[in-house]
């Protein structure tokens, strides 16, 4: 499909911290205003740990499901919602976002954030998506939900918290791995994650 | 602006050393460099070995890549999940001039004096997988200054800090896709994946797309690093011509007379833009630019 070969990912490493973060870098929205709510949660390496330098992104439609595309996300004048918000989690481990709930970007679509992760010891960003929990007959109808099987497919959905919410946590690898997307179509080998797997050295 | 947010940055940063994966902390023995070369030979040669086999080449890092001992408990050992990009994922992000101000592409001038070490200009073109530029897109970039050292409050290095250098830039690119960024040319540092280890000389690099899918995070090296075979972030992937694009080249004609060297390095995001149908079938789905 593409004709030009793509330049490879590498991993963000352990010193973006003084780079990529930016002020109100996780604030979509003013805490506190109308309609904002937390999006938190924990990013966890295969052995259960909690990662304590890895930075998220997300991208996301406004609460009515519409996709803005407006600047404005690096310096935030406190107003324009642009969608888009980079988040680092702190020692412990934990993100949070302060955003609004995404709208259906069609009718009785089901609603969902798209998640970009970066962490040192990653070797390139993986992409994943966080739905809301709500609208079950949505997420139903959902391609990318039914195509995975039931155990798999509840790593992408949300709890909502009692103060409205969300969480949602990120694990690496393990039993309880999330779901990371391989959007690409071009036949790039993205997906060889395993490609070596019988000659990995027995540390993990 | 820059200094301010590396200020604010640095004070929220905690004065912890990183957490050492636990695979080292496990080991007894210390391992050499001559260890993971055997590693990195081993794994390169399969590689090889598969290519003769007919299987066609890799274009990424593998993710599963232990001669890294910081991915073997972060990399996902189930199969990413193929997808097909949907509604906001075929859309990116917008950055524009109200973002980022034109001095920030200029990393030697962000202070009061003039760092130290040689001057050099790395410039190029954010295109698609056809060839096509990434116009008006945020591209930003973090380094170590000309003695290994970055600015960050973990990196434990004991070479010198320059007070005129942070090592943070970023810019938009133009209508034809082109970035440039005057900068210091960074060096070598060491890090604690084994005994002796060191970076070769390498620029972060950060870029997004016109969808979301071609984010892409980097790091760009400088051309004949004697490093490169003993490595493992760059040797990672294991293909070498997949190596090679996150190479720059020295370029004569982008060098500035008395002033500073150029590096040309033009970076290739993947796939292709949405077709002008996908956009259509989309643009119900509220989309007003
Ligand atoms: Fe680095």
């Amino acid at each position: 499909m593409s004709k030009l070969a793509p330049t490879p990912g590498q991993t963000v490493g352990p010193f973006y911290g003084y780079a990529l973060p930016f002020n109100k870098d996780n604030e979509l929205l003013a805490p506190g205003s109308p309609g904002s709510i937390r999006l938190q949660g924990t990013v966890y390496d295969g052995a259960g740990n909690a990662i304590p330098d890895a930075i998220l992104e997300i991208w996301q439609p406004d609460s009515e499901g519409k996709i803005v595309e407006r600047t404005g996300s690096l310096v935030r004048d406190g107003y324009t919602f642009t969608g888009w918000g980079r988040g680092s989690v702190g020692n412990s481990g934990v993100y949070t976002f302060t955003t609004v709930n995404p709208g259906p970007t069609a009718p009785g679509a089901a609603a969902f954030i798209s998640v970009a992760v970066f962490a040192r010891g990653l070797m390139n960003r993986l992409f994943t998506r966080v739905y809301l929990p709500e609208n079950e007959e949505a997420l139903a109808n959902d391609p990318l939900l039914s195509s995975l099987d039931p155990e798999r497919r509840k790593t992408l959905i949300a709890r909502r918290d009692a103060d409205g919410g969300l969480t949602w946590d990120i694990r690496l690898q393990g039993g309880d791995e999330t779901v990371f997307l391989d959007f690409q179509q071009d036949g790039s080998l993205e997906t060889s994650v395993n490609a070596d797997h019988s000659a990995r050295v027995n540390q993990a | 602006m820059p200094h301010e947010q590396t200020a604010q940055a640095l004070e929220s940063e905690e004065l912890v050393p990183p957490a050492e994966p636990h695979a080292a902390q496990e080991s007894k023995k210390v391992e050499t460099q001559a260890d993971l070369s055997a590693e990195i030979k081993a794994m390169g040669d399969r590689y090889a070995e598969a290519l003769k086999n007919g299987r066609g080449p890799e274009t990424m890092p593998r993710l599963d890549y232990s001669p890294y001992r910081s991915s073997i408990l972060r990399h996902p050992t189930k199969s990413l999940h193929h997808a097909d990009p949907e509604t906001i994922e075929l859309y990116s992000p917008a950055f524009g001039h109200q973002d980022v101000h034109a001095l920030e592409s200029d990393l030697t001038i962000q202070h009061n004096g003039e760092p130290q070490g040689e001057r050099i200009i790395v410039a190029g073109r954010v295109l698609d997988g056809d060839g096509r530029p990434v116009a008006g897109q945020l591209v930003e970039i973090w380094q170590a200054n000309a003695s290994g050292r970055y600015i960050h409050k973990r990196d434990q290095h004991p070479a010198p800090l320059d007070p005129n250098f942070t090592g943070v830039g970023r810019c938009i690119t133009g209508d034809d896709g082109s970035y440039s960024f005057t900068t210091i040319k960074p060096g070598a540092y060491p890090w604690k994946n084994h005994l002796n280890a060191w970076r070769p000389a390498h620029i972060h690099f950060s870029m997004f797309g016109s969808e979301f899918t071609q984010r892409l995070v980097t790091q760009m090296y400088f051309p004949g690093d004697q490093l490169f075979p003993l490595d493992p972030i760059y040797q990672s992937i294991v293909d070498q011509d997949a190596r090679d694009r996150l190479v720059a080249q020295y370029d004569h004609e982008l060098t500035s007379p008395e002033w500073a060297l150029g590096y040309k390095w033009d970076i290739i995001l993947t796939g292709s833009k949405r077709t002008w149908t996908e956009n259509e079938a989309y643009g119900d789905a509220g989309d007003e630019e």
